[in-house]
């Protein structure tokens, strides 16, 4: 498999679109494209739209019918009394510490991995290196019990150190996959240089390669920040007084809460989901290079 | 051995200890301790106890651990086809070019960076038989209204319908995979009288094969790990006509604390997507096409 860097970064966009210009918008071809192009779009933001339209309304206008589009009075208030039913604060500061505690461990521990399995050169590494790789055929099922049972004899059993600690043992095999192939596209001329200028390996990670796959980090960045931010087995197995709830289980337990209405429901949930979708809007490009990333064609 | 390799060998191994010790602690040893507690019986609260193939016997009785494989097999075998058929389709349609199709594309990926909890959530209330979305938008195209989750001949479907809200994750693969395709084939094929039809059977396709073969390879280990959304929408019922495999084993091993039982079906499940993915493998040197490869 070949890395294919940026090259792929750009293609979001128009990219492909620039080489003919664009057909006009009155051909029978385009106009039949946007009649798709806008039925689908409308089943995509159709959930969205449902979604902020309950979190505004009022309490005796959820199950009006036909549905009220357009919430009328708009309820903003929903969104602090839904959040202050349970102690939602807290739930995001341990999410927050998690999943911080995660991406930073992923980040270290994957690019140093990427960096031996990339550049140095010692007897077992290939070796190594498919065997890690295996581990991504493995379901976590199988791990998941023995796992469970050494954290309980170490008395780990509701704390963060179970949901954190194997982010900063290695990051995960697709992780470490994706900062070798990255790290494989910069050249090596570069490191030479600071080579000869007496650096140790170390030295060359921390200056010459950190710096140059910044792309790559913010890539394992996001989709880690997704992964953790939304993950809801791990936590539901090793979090169990409420004062250790995550946003997920948070919301897992906001929903079987007595007297909770689908308004306060909608809206805390959309509150879970914005931290996504705003990082959505910001790092596109990295979303999108991060697939092309995976290299997986050829 | 030169001083300089000697110091690269240990600068090697030092780089990825943290890797080696996660490799020991939380794959090799699990590994080993899950193989050893499938063939005990252990509720954590006494010593575990060694029963042979016990638990595997039980499996094969047992008609809810077939149950859950054949609500997990059913949900594999419909979501993950029509999920790639829906998903190249979409990729198709952004690959046009049309003004604005940018905008396109970000809502159709939208979907695709949420997901758990909230998620799940909103889809129940999307399902919801008296004022949820999903009757709202048959009965304004004069449908029936479904009893979505509430019914265990529409739940599994239901869920399955979900999972096309997703699409967007593989649309971008097959997109990057559309937008690699070399021009010079289609200007080849062009020469040669192809139509468009023709040129989509014989160049795009092929050229897309390995991007097919991913997707369905990763589409195949996620559907036998549906999780989340059982466990909070359903919670495998109505009558266990939603209890996937993984929440099954879920019980099994934090409910009942049958930690052999649910080793036992840990191991099941491994064999069963290892010999998936095995078979896909295997076919895949008669529909993959690979550049450069030499046959």
């Amino acid at each position: 498999m070949k890395p294919r860097g940026d090259g792929a970064m750009g293609r979001w966009g128009d990219g492909a679109t620039r080489k003919k210009g664009h057909s006009s918008l009155l051909t029978p071809r385009s106009s039949m494209i946007y009649l798709l192009l806008l039925t689908g779009s409308v089943s995509m933001l159709l959930p969205f739209l449902w979604m902020v339209s309950t979190a505004l309304k009022q309490a005796d206008k959820v199950m009006a019918f036909p549905p009220q589009w357009i919430p009328s009075p708009v309820v903003w208030r929903n969104f602090i009394e839904g959040w202050g039913t349970l102690p939602f604060n807290l739930y995001l500061k341990n999410t927050c510490i998690i999943t911080g505690t995660v991406i930073l461990g992923v980040l270290l521990t994957s690019s140093l991995a990427g960096y031996s399995f990339s550049r140095l050169r010692w007897k077992g590494r290939d070796v190594l290196f498919i065997i890690t790789l295996a581990t991504m055929m493995l379901p976590a099922q199988v791990t998941m019990i023995p796992v469970y049972l050494m954290f309980r004899n170490l008395g780990w059993l509701n704390t963060f150190k179970p949901l954190t600690i194997g982010a900063w043992l290695g990051g995960g095999a697709f992780n470490i996959f994706l900062m070798r192939q990255f790290m494989l596209t910069i050249p090596l001329e570069l490191e030479d240089a600071a080579r000869i200028d007496g650096c140790t390996s170390f030295g060359i990670y921390r200056r010459v390669m950190l710096p140059l796959v910044k792309p790559c980090l913010a890539v394992i960045a996001i989709f880690t920040f997704i992964g953790t931010w939304n993950d809801f087995m791990g936590p539901l197995i090793y979090l169990t007084t409420p004062d250790k709830l995550t946003l997920a289980l948070g919301l897992q337990f906001f929903q079987g809460h007595y007297g909770v209405t689908l308004h306060y429901l909608m809206a805390v949930s959309l509150i879970v989901m914005a931290p996504c979708l705003i990082l959505f809007f910001l790092a596109q490009k990295y979303f999108i290079s991060g697939i092309a990333l995976t290299g997986i064609k050829g | 051995m030169s001083k300089l390799r000697k110091r690269e060998t240990i600068e090697g191994w030092a780089f990825i200890a943290p890797l080696l010790v996660g490799l020991v602690f939380f794959t090799a040893g699990p590994v080993l301790a899950s193989l050893v507690i499938s063939f005990c019986k252990y509720d954590i609260f006494s010593a575990p106890r060694f029963v042979g193939g016990r638990n595997y016997a039980e499996l094969m009785t047992d008609p809810l651990f077939w149950q859950s494989l054949k609500v997990t097999a059913i949900y594999s075998f419909v979501s993950v086809p029509m999920g790639l058929g829906l998903g190249l389709a979409v990729a198709i349609l952004m690959n046009q070019k049309v003004r604005g199709i940018a905008a396109f594309r970000t809502i159709y990926y939208l979907p695709a960076v949420v997901s758990g909890v909230a998620v799940a959530l909103l889809w129940m209330w999307i399902f919801d038989p008296s004022y949820g979305l999903g009757n709202v938008v048959l009965r304004s195209l004069h449908l029936p209204g479904s009893q979505w989750l509430t019914s265990p001949k529409t739940s599994l479907l239901s869920l399955i319908l979900m999972s096309f809200w997703g699409i967007g994750g593989g649309m971008v693969i097959y997109l990057a995979g559309l937008q690699s395709v070399p021009q010079h084939l289609y200007e080849a094929a062009d020469l040669d009288g192809a139509g468009v039809l023709q040129k989509f059977r014989h160049v795009t396709i092929p050229m897309l094969t390995p991007v097919i073969f991913y997707n369905l390879i990763m589409g195949i280990i996620g559907s036998f790990q549906v999780f989340t959304q059982a466990f909070v929408m359903t919670n495998g019922g109505p009558v266990n006509s939603t209890l996937f495999y993984v929440l099954y084993l879920f019980r099994q091993a934090f409910n009942y604390y049958h930690m052999g039982y649910a080793s036992a079906m840990a191991w099941v499940l491994f064999a069963i997507i290892l010999g998936l993915t095995l078979v896909v493998f295997k076919s895949s040197a008669f529909w993959v096409y690979y550049e450069g490869e030499r046959r």
